[in-house]
């Protein structure tokens, strides 16, 4: 990844770079996460897993990343 | 009547859908994912609770709790432990919704962490925010029957007082509010946190209740997946017993053996 074509978002607090103009799948590769086990919220709105392949990544968007842990 | 048809034929059915297994199983506090995978077969469980949390971003291939537990065979039911607000627990099922697909959930709403005890007023606001979005929520709450009816008018699918403080271990401290919700809903109700030891959970169905859940009497036992076991035999046999409908208490003895004919 070229860092003039990153952009600066924040995943689950955390300050990350991704590749200018991905998607919210493109996104999910670059960070080895597999997209099928996943939740994403986007600046507070969930992104439906139907739009992970539509949904283009912004400069600054802020992702919340969860998925199903151990828990009572 | 048949004994194997009655034993058979009980199930309880909760929005739609349709179990056996009246123990619900929560997924915490375990040794590893394989213990836990162990613990939930010998319970015999078809619906175990899980929590909704950030994934690890700095290590994405560490093994997840779906590669131990097939939700495909066993039904996940997302929680919102942890959350103090309506907002935050209705934000988390939004979320788990996404993550699974299933609109089966699990609302709590604690309202303090030295007791875990619920906040009701937060409980039943979000109650009607995930009903209205659809959700089938199944509601942690407390033993007020008054309050429990008040979920039931704002869209739970199922009521679930503490019997006592999550992850106490202490039993059920309020048999008879139990009892009166039980007697009040045409919901299920399912005794959620206070359970102990495998007599805790027959107590509860022996108080008529259609179901148990817990997670620290099993993940905490010296033996798990034993606990486990005992816990499946116990919410069976306390069934059981409530159906078979249990004999009249009396405050002295009546001989069982004829009177007549002694020698």
């Amino acid at each position: 990844m070229d860092l003039k074509e990153s952009i600066g978002i924040r995943v689950n607090g955390d300050p990350r770079r991704v590749s200018a103009g991905t998607t919210i799948a493109g996104m999910l590769g670059e960070l080895g996460l597999d997209a099928r086990k996943v939740a994403v919220e986007r600046n507070r709105e969930i992104v439906r897993r139907g739009g992970f392949e539509e949904v283009r990544v912004s400069e600054g968007d802020a992702f919340e990343i969860v998925h199903f842990v151990g828990g009572g | 009547m048949n004994i194997a048809n009655s034993v058979q034929s009980d199930t309880w059915s909760v929005a739609g859908r349709t179990f056996t297994s009246r123990l619900i199983v929560g997924t915490g506090k375990y040794k590893d994912f394989a213990q836990n995978a162990a613990a939930v077969e010998a319970s015999g469980a078809e619906i175990v609770t899980v929590a909704v949390r950030r994934v690890n971003i700095s290590d994405p291939n560490q093994p997840v709790l779906m590669d131990y537990i097939d939700p495909k065979k066993i039904t996940y039911l997302p929680n919102t432990a942890g959350c103090f607000t309506a907002d935050d627990a209705i934000r988390t099922l939004r979320l788990a919704r996404e993550a699974g697909g299933w609109d089966l959930v699990k609302l709590e709403v604690l309202g303090e962490a030295k007791t875990l005890y619920p906040d009701m007023r937060e409980t039943l606001k979000a109650t009607e925010v995930l009903a209205k979005e659809g959700f089938a929520p199944m509601v942690y709450c407390s033993d007020d029957p008054i309050a429990a009816k008040q979920l039931e008018e704002a869209g739970a699918v199922a009521i679930m007082p503490l019997g006592a403080p999550i992850g106490s271990g202490l039993g059920l401290q309020n048999q008879v509010m139990i009892r009166l919700i039980v007697e009040g809903a045409s919901v299920p109700v399912l005794v959620d946190a206070g359970v102990g030891t495998a007599s805790d959970a027959s107590v509860a169905m022996e108080l008529g209740c259609d179901g148990v859940l817990m997670n620290t009497a099993i993940a905490e036992a010296k033996d798990p997946i034993l606990m486990a076991r005992a816990m499946k035999l116990a919410v069976e046999s306390g069934r059981m017993a409530y159906q078979a409908g249990r004999m009249q208490k009396r405050r002295y003895a009546d001989p069982s053996s004829p009177l007549a004919g002694l020698i």
